[in-house]
């Protein structure tokens, strides 16, 4: 029989998970409420073709989608090899206690704020850039990704060395028995069993980049353009929120926000549930 | 203790009016002596350093009063003031007819501003025509050798929708002319600022009361922007800068306006780098 404060204990948890999950159905219909004026009369359509000019009534948000994707998407390019990397170093390679220190390194790091980041490479990363290009102005699409790629590194360290430590022992004890080598382990053993923590982590790590605002606004350059090279520089999605959102409240500006704010969130649903696919198709293949 | 000092002073305050003996120097401070409260202002950021003094010297003198200055460009003051979340919104332009209407507003010049165009100080071109800005802004002179200097692209710098300078600069310098999509965005003067002082190749544009050593300021077919040719009128792209507020100002508002316009507060406003109205 349970305990009367048993079942407190699970009203109450009960709640906080239909509050968590209510708040976020509840933030998505309000901006595809704000941003429906916009959809209908196939305006729409305008808002994904054209560029961004207020001052010829142009309100697209083409040139942001695209910057979005395209940092965000080098950002995990860079990070995931690294973070494969590190977590193989911090729990298959390394020595116990050097492995315990650098995962605590790790955590030290999810702690430091973006704006520091930003901060350090407009001074290190953005002069650097800069003069390997020899053109542009240092702060472009590559910048940010290098720096993005820092800030979701720790996400994906942390849930791929949670990934590796759980794959079964004995599976481990069999390769060695059988003669592995670590490295051997790693590609052949812990990697095809951790599919599914890798999966989670770089759904976390993606949406983490696409979401971050402060690393693009500082250092991607915020220009207008479809960027057409690592060198350009390019705005995302984000970043034009905070840049716009100070200026109206009842302009044009100001209602396409929610349109951005609308394809944040689908972005990061599409990220989510194509990683999720993706993830559910290995499974199958595997039986 | 620091009650204890506040009461012996009105104290001591008190005798000497009693005693009709002046002894504190008559300031234009004075009006402040025993007011409590707060004052919130935020928008246009040319004005952050003019705001800033003024604050400095008014919570120096009175413990009891809190001032709080935010950036954010013309636009968020004027909107901010006018949704009633600041007492004082600053905007580097005047506000808009339908700004006015809309909100009631108030509008104070105490300050008239030149917008120059800055390049770093490695950049030896710092003669220019203004047909060239014109260009170097839409991005149809993408490059410094087609000016003589090294064969660098042009990077340029313009302020976000809110700013009151962007506006002011984009009808004065650039006559409605296109700015570049290539351009970088930065958000107050302070960014633009450090921006350019970084970048060897960059151009972009700030108030002149911004200038210093780290960044190199531009002639416009041989007009320095010089405080002394933005007041003699011989450089055109100046604009005043405003206080707004909602309806007529009182209390606390109303003494921080009165003070700015005051010699003192006139003073500061010379002191900053920009030109008293008064």
């Amino acid at each position: 029989m349970k305990s009367s404060i048993e079942k407190l204990a699970e009203k109450g948890f009960l709640f906080s998970a239909l509050l968590s999950a209510s708040i976020t159905i509840f933030i998505l219909s309000f901006m595809f409420l704000f941003s429906l004026p916009l959809f209908r009369g196939g305006k729409i359509v305008e808002f994904l073709r054209l560029g961004w000019n207020p001052y010829e009534g142009k309100f697209g948000v083409l040139p942001m989608m695209v910057g979005t994707v395209i940092i965000a998407s080098f950002a995990i390019l860079i990070a995931t090899p690294f973070g494969i990397g590190c977590s193989a170093l911090i729990s298959v390679f390394s020595q116990r206690n050097f492995g315990r220190f650098l995962r605590k390194l790790v955590e030290f790091m999810t702690g430091i704020p973006t704006v520091v980041y930003s901060f350090v490479a407009i001074f290190l990363l953005v002069p650097l850039v800069r003069e390997i290009f020899q053109k542009g102005t240092g702060m472009c699409v590559l910048s940010a990704s290098i720096m993005l790629a820092l800030l979701i590194l720790p996400t994906i360290v942390l849930f791929l060395t949670d990934a590796f430590n759980s794959v079964p022992k004995n599976y481990l004890n069999a390769a060695e028995a059988l003669g592995a080598t670590p490295v051997q382990k790693l590609i052949y053993v812990i990697i095809p069993s951790a599919w599914k923590g890798i999966i989670s982590g770089l759904v976390l790590a993606a949406g983490r980049a696409v979401g971050d605002t402060l690393i693009s606004l500082m250092i991607a350059g915020n220009a207008l353009q479809i960027p057409k090279g690592l060198s350009d520089a390019a705005r995302t999605l984000t970043a034009h929120i905070a840049l716009i959102i100070a200026s109206d409240y009842e302009s044009p500006e100001f209602k396409s926000i929610f349109v951005c704010g609308l394809i944040l969130f689908v972005f990061t649903m599409l990220i989510v549930l194509a990683l999720r696919l993706l993830g559910y198709f290995e499974i199958l293949r595997e039986r | 203790m620091r009650v204890k000092l506040n009461v012996a002073l009105l104290i001591s305050i008190f005798a000497f009016w009693l005693a009709g003996t002046p002894l504190v120097i008559a300031s234009d401070l004075d009006p402040f002596l025993g007011v409590k409260g707060t004052l919130r202002i935020a928008g246009g950021t040319a004005h952050i350093p003019v705001m800033k003094e003024v604050a400095k010297r008014i919570m120096r003198m009175n413990r009891n009063i809190k001032i709080t200055i935010a950036g954010g460009g013309s636009g968020v003051g004027i909107k901010q003031v006018g949704e009633g979340l600041v007492d004082i919104g600053d905007s580097g332009r005047k506000a808009t007819e339908d700004e006015i209407k809309r909100y009631g507003l108030k509008m104070f010049r105490f300050a008239i501003d030149g917008i120059a165009v800055v390049v770093n100080p490695e950049n030896p071109l710092i003669r220019m025509k203004k047909t060239e800005i014109i260009d170097i802004f839409s991005g149809k002179l993408n490059n410094w050798k087609e000016l003589g200097w090294k064969n660098r692209e042009t990077n340029v710098y313009t302020r976000d929708a809110s700013s009151g300078t962007r506006k002011v600069f984009w009808k004065k310098a650039l006559k409605k002319g296109e700015i570049a999509k290539t351009a970088n965005f930065v958000k107050s003067h302070g960014a633009m600022k450090s921006a350019i002082s970084r970048d060897p190749y960059g151009i972009g544009y700030i108030s002149v009361g911004y200038l210093d050593d780290t960044v190199a300021p531009v002639s416009l077919d041989g007009v320095f922007p010089t405080l002394e040719n933005v007041r003699k009128g011989n450089y055109k792209i100046s604009r005043g800068l405003y206080m707004n507020t909602k309806g007529e100002p009182s209390g606390l508002t109303r003494l921080f306006i009165d003070y700015i316009l005051s010699k003192e507060g006139q003073k500061i406003v010379a002191e900053k780098g920009f030109i008293p109205v008064r």
